[in-house]
């Protein structure tokens, strides 16, 4: 029976991806190894090989097509003494894909990304952003595209800043999110570091004390525990212990939190830990205009700037403002739809459960106020307190684990201030109180969904 | 005179470099005795207040290390940054910075460096190019890369005085900061100040290469064991090291071999060496009185080297006093200095 070749997943996180080239025709004879075609993601161009042996029999995907989705057959391969009449008896595609999918790292992610072209942001958020003025036109752009805009655009303006880290230059990023910066920079301004954490850490918290601007990425933050000693005792202390004479403007930024189906060691949320130090800020954004209009501010920012992202996230599109220099105020949050019932306060990629569950919710006639907390220290507490006051319920959603978590904060943040108005406990919805498991339904479990966060809603909400 | 110093030099310390370092002039020995007695004569003085307890925490004493930074200095110009760990009374005062700001911070008071906010660990001078004073061994060496590595991006060339000790020297982001600083040629001279005992363990005891000059071998990165306890040699290494580092060629680590007399901090009983072990250094090979010596020899009076002497006296007293009568900081100063 004719083998069929799949559209391969390149990262655990890859959903889709372009078929750029065939390197074999129809009638080729193929040995195992060979490659047949190259695919291109947002993050890389690789090159597929065989792994049967045979001619290659029909190509299905046409070169130049764009967003072929991961385990969609490619091609189909037919083994000695096949031919062409035989091809009809390849599997049906649909029953391949549907047996592929359960497989599929990409595609066993328990909150699937919203499909191409859709906002990160669902519809039905509500609330203008407020930073931005109306009838600013708008370009679509995924958050990968709008981080390195950002770091390009504040590069330009101010020659003191510049980017250091594991794979930054040459190899365009490891998650391709500094792609192009070496192209117009240069390497003195976009430098490769060896994998030290620990030490390039402290190289940019010494040059940012001369008052350079470094932007220090991590390839993850599970990494920046490596470095986690030069980031609070070197950078967010200095300040304070010079009695103010000696500071440092640092961004440190990276991906935080799960990925996928990448286990305990690279999928932990650090928020609750850099929020708790005094002398660091801590951002952690949810929408592509937030991403790129609050990196411009961390980069600006006087004091070393903790600047979370999510890999899940990267390849998400939305609207950015197109205006010569958007930047969003550190400390804000936003609310990005409003409601009566329920206040549910979340950000990064919490946010994406959040307004799952209050599109959820307002089909059973419950209408959630989502919060975006956007900065996580100095934490917005009066936006969600009068939004609280207002609704007399409050849901915090993070990825991170519960004890001593950003919602637990935020929970005492809303006894302390509107106690008086609270109709029901504060419900903490979080990730399990469990290392990240590697098992795609463990995994799935252990991190927090639109379905708890309904549940927990409603359960404020005596429903 | 010269022999039997010598003599002990090299029974004290394992090996220095041979040969004489160069002469100094007389201006430059009255400096050197100068600068080293004022570190001396401080270190002194905030052991005492400590003593009384006027200086609270951690106090760690320089003295018996001021060859070091006074001849580390006497090889800079203006500009060129310089970074230590925890005992950094010793760096300060040799850069320039006021005895008075440092006694009272070291008091924790408001006329501090650090407003009376940093204490005996944490002190800096933007004006003075003196970045700390840091309490977390080792991690000074990642930091004063970063200074090198901002002089780099400028394209000054200026270079990073970057301290630590013989304990320091077995972190890991030394290390690493090694490979970055000689990877991208970093102007950033690193002394290890090896006075043979990192808090209570000797270097035989926690060091598997006791010759830290070798410690860049790895990295390419060229060292030099100095006799720390003469200035002019210190000066010496010191001018060739900042040669190399302005020449563009990267780092440099110079071995100080040294020797501190007080215990690691205050609160040091120091049962891990003899009484005769720490006479025996402080007889033959005390830094202060090597210059005192030569100068004597070269006729100077002992007049003038009493004026010296009460001039620093005068200074130190000055700060012990201001240090015990400034005011605390005010209340409202907890709040202050966390963002910028």
């Amino acid at each position: 029976m004719p083998i069929q070749v799949l559209m391969p997943a390149l990262s655990p996180t890859m959903e889709k991806g372009n078929l750029s080239k065939w390197l074999k025709k129809e009638g080729e004879t193929i040995k195992s190894g060979d490659v047949i075609a190259e695919i291109e993601t947002d993050k890389a161009t690789m090159e597929v090989e065989a792994t049967d042996e045979g001619t290659l029999g029909k190509i299905l995907i046409p070169e130049g097509t764009a967003d072929v989705a991961v385990n969609t057959p490619i091609a189909t391969i037919l083994a000695d003494g096949e031919s062409a009449a035989d091809l009809a008896k390849a599997p049906a595609p649909a029953q391949q894909q549907k047996a592929a999918e359960s497989a599929a790292p990409a595609a066993a992610k328990a909150e699937a990304p919203a499909p191409k072209a859709a906002p990160s942001a669902p519809q039905a958020v509500a609330e203008p952003d407020p930073e931005v003025p109306a009838g600013t036109e708008m370009v679509t752009q995924t958050i990968r595209e709008a981080l390195r805009d950002a770091m390009a655009e504040e590069m330009r303006r101010d020659a003191d800043v510049f980017v250091m880290g594991e794979e930054v230059a040459e190899y365009q990023g490891a998650y391709k999110v500094t792609q192009g910066l070496l192209q117009e920079f240069g390497a003195k301004r976009v430098i490769d570091t060896p994998i030290t954490e620990h030490g390039f850490a402290g190289i940019g918290v010494g040059a940012a004390m001369t008052g350079l601007k470094p932007i220090v990425e991590f390839m993850t933050f599970n990494f920046a525990m490596q470095a986690i000693d030069q980031i609070i005792n070197s950078a967010a202390k200095t300040l304070y212990m010079s009695g103010g004479q000696m500071g440092c403007s640092i961004v440190f930024r990276g991906p935080n939190g799960a990925a996928a189906r990448v286990a305990a060691q690279h999928s932990q949320d650090y928020s609750s830990w850099y929020s708790n130090v005094p002398g660091l800020k801590v951002v952690a954004p949810f929408s592509a205009a937030d991403y790129k209009g609050l990196l411009k501010a961390a980069i600006r920012d006087p004091n070393p700037v903790i600047f979370l992202e999510n890999e899940m996230l990267y390849g998400h599109t939305g609207e950015v403002p197109k205006l010569d220099d958007f930047v969003i105020p550190i400390g804000k949050a936003r609310i990005v739809r409003s409601g009566s019932h329920v206040t549910i306060i979340s950000w990064s990629n919490g946010m994406s459960y959040a307004l799952k569950a209050a599109d959820e919710l307002a089909k059973d006639g419950i209408e959630a106020e989502v919060i975006d907390l956007r900065t996580l220290r100095p934490m917005d507490t009066e936006t969600i307190v009068n939004s609280v006051k207002k609704t007399g319920r409050a849901v915090t959603v993070e990825e991170g684990w519960a004890q001593s978590g950003v919602g637990a904060e935020i929970a005492a943040r809303i006894m302390e201030h509107a106690f008086d108005y609270l109709d029901a406990p504060v419900a903490r919805v979080s990730g399990k109180d469990v290392p990240m498991p590697y098992a795609a339904n463990l995994e799935k479990l252990a991190l927090p969904s639109a379905a708890e966060v309904v549940e927990a809603a409603k359960a404020v909400c005596y429903r | 005179m010269a022999a039997p110093k010598k003599a002990a030099a090299s029974t004290a310390q394992d090996k220095t470099d041979g040969g004489s370092p160069p002469e100094f002039t007389r201006e430059q020995e009255l400096k050197a005795l100068r600068d080293m007695l004022l570190i001396r004569r401080f270190e002194e003085k905030a052991g005492q207040l400590y003593g009384m307890g006027a200086i609270g925490g951690f106090c760690h004493l320089y003295i018996g290390q001021e060859a070091v930074v006074v001849g580390m200095q006497m090889a800079l110009k203006p500009g060129d940054q310089v970074i230590t760990g925890y005992r950094d009374h010793g760096h300060m005062l040799a850069t320039g910075m006021e005895a008075n700001g440092v006694m009272a911070e070291l008091t924790g008071r408001r006329g501090g460096y650090s407003k009376g906010k940093g204490g005996s660990m944490h002190m800096f001078s933007k004006e003075k190019h003196f970045y700390g004073g840091h309490g977390i061994v080792g991690a000074q060496v990642s930091l004063g890369t970063g200074l090198a590595f901002a002089n780099h991006y400028r394209s000054n060339d200026n270079v990073s005085v970057t301290y630590f000790g013989d304990g320091a020297a077995n972190q890991g982001q030394v290390y690493e900061s090694f490979n970055m600083a000689e990877l991208w040629k970093l102007p950033v001279i690193y002394v290890i100040e090896n006075n043979r005992y990192a808090m209570g363990t000797s270097v035989s005891r926690a060091s598997a290469q006791q010759d830290f000059s070798k410690r860049g071998a790895s990295f390419n990165i060229p060292g030099q064991q100095v006799d720390g306890m003469d200035v002019r040699a210190v000066k010496a290494a010191g001018d060739e090291a900042a040669a190399w580092c302005r020449a563009g060629k990267g780092p440099f680590i110079l071995e100080m071999q040294t020797y501190r007399y007080r215990g690691h901090s205050m609160s040091d009983p120091a049962k891990y060496r003899t009484r005769e072990e720490v006479e025996k250094v402080r007889h033959d090979q005390d830094p202060i009185e090597q210059v005192r010596n030569r100068l004597l020899a070269a006729k100077v009076s002992e007049q003038d080297l009493k004026a010296i002497d009460a001039e620093v006296r005068e200074i130190v007293n000055a700060s012990a006093d201001f240090a015990q009568h400034d005011p605390e900081p005010d209340a409202a100063e907890l709040w202050t200095d966390i963002y910028r």
